[in-house]
């Protein structure tokens, strides 16, 4: 029941909102921080919480349509709950970078805002397929919504390209549902779309890789993983700075969790068939797309690579598929999704005050504001991985655990890290040191970080602090989850080398 | 054969409404008023609505050969006089201002519906074509009917004349295709299409061939499936929107019940020349109507070529329906129906309320600024469009979501990715109009002011809206009463 009251309170929170603006433009932020504050801090209770022996922390399941063994099954456990704090954590966090940004329609804003955040818990929570694949398609719309509006001058192009492609991958992975849910029928003699079930579903090798493939390329198109990536950097120069969080923080996680989730454990047998292939994927998006990001002008782009590269790490963490490998991604997902969110941020900052994203334009900030400098360092070298900061621990676990999986592939994708010092210290360079010239812009608003903004990037960087010095209470979390799909997962290829 | 009393309780739905035009007629006769012949419309609409709906539980009869009052065809008649009865309120507003006598316009449209009802209750030769042309006769004159307005800057009569010419010629072909089969069963019922020889190299294999492919062809042609759809742009275009509205839900489903009928009771699917000829017609209608959609800047153009793809879809899950062993590619075929229509009624009951006979905003470039203007409205038309694109919480996506299940299980994979590039490439001109409303207004565009009349065309589209979303959200109760209704096709 918990879990349908978070998810409420995002959906009426996100009505009320947009009620509210008839009466004061302010009213909507207000009621949406107040939303987002409210589930976070329910979610915390669950944090850490006992699995018990059904394996998940809490649990609803109600019948929705029968005709269809199509139920209302909502759960969670270590892996989802971290998850959702962190969807809720950077929704916070987004509404306070649109605090002030967002001036126009707020409360068609802060209503988009707080229903994508709605679908993403579902996508968390959902273990019926088709929920989950309604929950995915959910929180599309609301982003569209976020990214043609109040986006950049090129939004219509970016959110389109965003829709059709999250759309279109979704279609496959449509089909690969019911197509699994047909199997349980030939099978069983009765519909089900219940993870539950559907996991004990047997299909031809054959079939399962082009079933699983269905997945993969849903989830990687979303990661994105190359060659899905290329509406990742459109959309992010084009969307708001808010849209840009939500879009780096969680959005893009929501593809990590899914293949976690659902892609390996649904077909271990193809999986692990077609995980070389997925690694070559991993490293090149690391390499080609760190690459990428070297060559750009416009910061928001650049980050946007940048994202690709690292989420990569995530990818290869995943199919390496054994304990450390996975305890790595889960750490990078986090890890990263505080990191890119703070860079983007910075992005949209900077972007709001001198009206360009072109880092050409941009030099010596750090004598005009040495707060925002000093910020953009810190999650600059977060994002490279300096040890002792989370990003660090989670991509050297998934380093560790690719090895014993592939080492040709990891000691290629080891190079990224490489590539990440050289990148983010060139942008450091670039945009606070050198001369400061403002020939290019007006800088009349170039002021430095306020009270409100040093406080969310602080609460920012105290969590990544934590994450690289006790990553042990992190690990803790999730790591019921990771051994319960390892064990499963065993056991059905223990079956087959039999 | 002689009917009893026993025979006209059944037919109840057929005798309110055709009472009601009779009625609707004399009225006109004794004393011209718009608004009372609109309301003996709408009540009789109403009231056969809801007396199929009671007789929906026990009802399972053949009257005459001709007609079949059973489950399903209740349900489709219940579709029919519902639609028939929301397009009358829209039109209401519509043909308000309209400068000559306005009332006739429901008669017409009383009167098709008569001929919808006959349809979807047919399981002969005879009935389909009574129905059809009664059903088509009237939508000529609905589609000129405000020919005679000076200001109106659309074409009515160009689009009247170009379908009475083509639909005829269709018609051609259907009769055509009848008459072979009579040649070799001698009777007219499509019970007896089981009979048609199908050995291989007899004449009477090729016979009964090209008389399927003619009946075929000839509905492909009302359902403007490609490549028989290229008067349904035009004729959209130049009709008045409440026309349109009724050409394109009403007229297309009434059309699709009788193919659906007359392709499972003949089993004319296990010719395989059946398939591949289906086929190939689902797969191009899906493109070219996706395709073609891209470079219209028009609504009524647009929701023309979407409704080819639509059709398209439709006929995929009917090729699935030879395939699949249980009664699911018709439950698709029927829940796709009805989301069609609520969603397509929606859609055009957006564009009917702010325009009028004289003056229609049908460019994409009217409903610049919508959303801002109007918010109401334009969540209404962006929830259509959706559900059109097949975006969960709408209708749509459950009846897409049927349509896929119907693919998966009959491994119709080739149709089913043209049906995921077909919906990719969707997307796109939905989104184009999504977005023109979304922009900033740069001029106030004049859209018709309602009036008190217009207050029941916003009502139709609220019931519109309930329906799209209570379908689209909690759609099980609707699941299990098509599910019941396609056991007996």
């Amino acid at each position: 029941m918990i879990l349908v009251v978070l998810i409420s309170i995002l959906f009426f929170g996100g009505v009320l909102a947009w009620l509210s603006e008839g009466l004061d433009s302010k009213f909507p932020r207000v009621i949406a921080l107040t939303a987002v504050v409210i589930d976070l801090l329910v979610m915390l209770t669950l944090l850490g919480a006992d699995a018990g022996d059904s394996g998940w922390i809490v649990q609803l399941n109600a019948q929705w349509m029968p005709r269809f063994g199509i139920s209302f099954h909502l759960a969670a456990d270590g892996l989802s709950v971290l998850m959702m704090v962190l969807t809720a954590f950077l929704g916070a966090v987004a509404i306070g970078s649109a605090w002030d940004e967002i001036t126009e329609k707020t409360g068609f804003f802060y209503f988009n805002l707080l229903w994508t955040l709605a679908g993403v818990i579902g996508v968390f929570t959902a273990l019926d397929l088709f929920l989950f694949f309604f929950f995915w398609e959910v929180m599309l719309i609301p982003m569209y919504f976020i990214i043609a509006i109040w986006g950049h001058e090129n939004k219509n192009y970016a959110a389109m390209k965003f829709f059709i492609f999250t759309q279109v991958t979704g279609m496959l992975m449509l089909i690969s549902i019911l197509a699994l849910a047909y199997f349980h029928y030939v099978q069983f003699g009765w519909f089900s779309f219940d993870y539950v079930d559907l996991l004990k579903v047997n299909t031809s090798s054959a079939i399962e890789m082009w079933i699983m493939l269905g997945f993969f390329v849903a989830f990687s198109t979303k990661l994105p993983s190359f060659p899905f990536h290329s509406w990742l950097p459109d959309a992010h120069s084009q969307a708001p700075t808010a849209g840009s969080v939500i879009l780096a923080g969680v959005l893009l996680k929501t593809g990590a969790y899914g293949l976690i989730r659902f892609a390996i454990p649904l077909f271990p047998e193809a999986s692990m068939t077609f995980a070389p292939f997925a690694m070559t994927l991993a490293v090149i998006s690391i390499l080609y797309c760190a690459k990428v990001a070297f060559a750009q002008t416009d910061i928001k782009r650049l980050i946007a690579y940048t994202s690709v590269s690292h989420m990569g790490f995530v990818l290869l963490g995943i199919y390496a598929w054994n304990e450390q490998a996975l305890q790595g991604a889960v750490m990078t997902m986090l890890a990263h999704g505080l990191s890119a969110a703070a860079l983007f941020m910075l992005a949209g900052g900077l972007q709001h005050r001198i009206h360009t994203r072109d880092m050409d334009h941009m030099g010596g900030f750090w004598a005009k504001v040495p707060r925002l400098s000093f910020v953009a360092l810190f999650f600059s070298v977060a994002a490279l991985g300096m040890p002792g900061l989370g990003n660090f621990v989670g991509e050297f676990l998934a380093l560790l655990g690719a090895f014993k999986a592939n080492i040709g592939l990891t000691v290629a994708a080891a190079f990224g890290l490489i590539f990440a010092s050289v990148y983010s210290l060139w942008v450091i360079q670039k945009v606070f040191h050198g001369a400061y010239r403002n020939s290019d812009f007006d800088d009349s608003h170039l002021a430095d970080l306020s009270r409100r903004e040093m406080f969310y990037f602080g609460a920012m960087m105290i969590g990544l602090i934590w994450m690289g010095m006790y990553p042990q209470s992190f690990l803790d979390l999730s790591a019921g989850t990771i051994t319960q799909l390892l064990n499963e997962t065993g056991q059905v290829l223990f079956a087959v080398g039999q | 054969m002689t009917m009893t009393f026993d025979d006209l309780l059944p037919l109840m739905p057929l005798l309110i409404v055709t009472a009601t035009s009779v009625l609707a007629m004399l009225m006109i006769g004794v004393r011209r008023s718009y608004i009372v012949t609109a309301s003996i419309t709408i009540t009789g609409l109403l009231a056969a609505t809801l007396v199929a709906i009671s007789m929906m539980d026990s009802t399972n009869q053949q009257i005459t050969p001709l007609l079949i009052i059973d489950q399903y065809s209740l349900l489709f008649t219940v579709l029919v006089c519902a639609s028939a009865m929301l397009i009358a309120i829209l039109s209401f507003s519509y043909f308000f201002e309209l400068d000559d006598h306005k009332e006739e316009f429901f008669l017409l449209l009383t009167i098709a519906t008569i001929g919808a009802i006959v349809m979807v209750s047919s399981n002969h030769f005879v009935s389909t074509v009574l129905g059809l042309e009664t059903l088509s006769m009237s939508l000529y004159g609905m589609i000129a009917y405000p020919m005679h307005s000076k200001q109106s800057a659309k074409y009515p009569l160009e689009a009247s004349v170009k379908y009475l010419v083509l639909s005829a010629a269709a018609s051609g072909f259907i009769l055509f295709g009848m008459a072979l089969i009579y040649a070799q069963t001698g009777t007219l019922s499509f019970a007896s299409l089981t009979d048609l020889p199908m050995a291989a190299d007899s004449l009477g294999d090729r016979y009964s061939i090209i008389a399927l492919l003619m009946i075929t062809a000839g509905m492909a042609f009302k359902l403007s499936l490609a490549p028989f759809h290229m008067w349904t742009p035009d004729v959209y275009e130049g009709s008045p929107i409440p026309a349109t509205a009724y050409l394109a839900t009403i007229g297309k489903a009434a059309m699709f019940v009788v193919l659906l009928r007359f392709i499972r009771v003949s089993d004319a699917l296990s010719f395989d020349s059946m398939v591949t000829a289906l086929t190939l017609v689902a797969a191009a209608s899906m493109l070219v109507g996706n395709l073609l959609a891209l470079l219209q800047d028009n609504l009524k153009r647009i929701l023309a070529y979407s409704s080819i793809a639509h059709m398209g879809y439709l006929l995929l899950a009917l090729v699935a329906s030879h395939y699949a062993t249980g009664t699911l590619a018709v439950e698709a075929v029927t829940f796709y129906l009805i989301a069609y229509v609520i969603t397509s009624l929606g859609a055009f009951g957006v564009a009917s309320v702010i325009s009028s006979s004289e003056k229609e905003f049908d460019s994409i470039k009217d409903y610049r600024g919508l959303f801002w203007r109007n918010p109401w409205l334009a969540s209404i038309f962006i929830a259509m469009l959706l559900s059109l694109a097949g975006i969960p919480l709408t209708v749509g996506f459950i009846g897409k979501f049927y349509i896929f299940l119907a693919g998966v299980e009959s491994d119709l994979w080739m149709l089913l990715a043209v049906l995921v590039l077909g919906s990719g490439i969707g997307l796109y001109y939905y989104l184009r109009i999504v977005y023109r409303m979304l922009m900033t207004e740069k001029h106030k565009i004049p859209y018709r002011v309602g009036g008190v009349e217009s207050v029941s065309a916003y009502g139709v589209l609220a019931i519109l809206l309930f329906l799209l979303l209570l379908f689209g959200v909690y759609p099980a109760p609707i699941m299990s009463l098509v599910a019941a209704a396609s056991a007996f096709i």
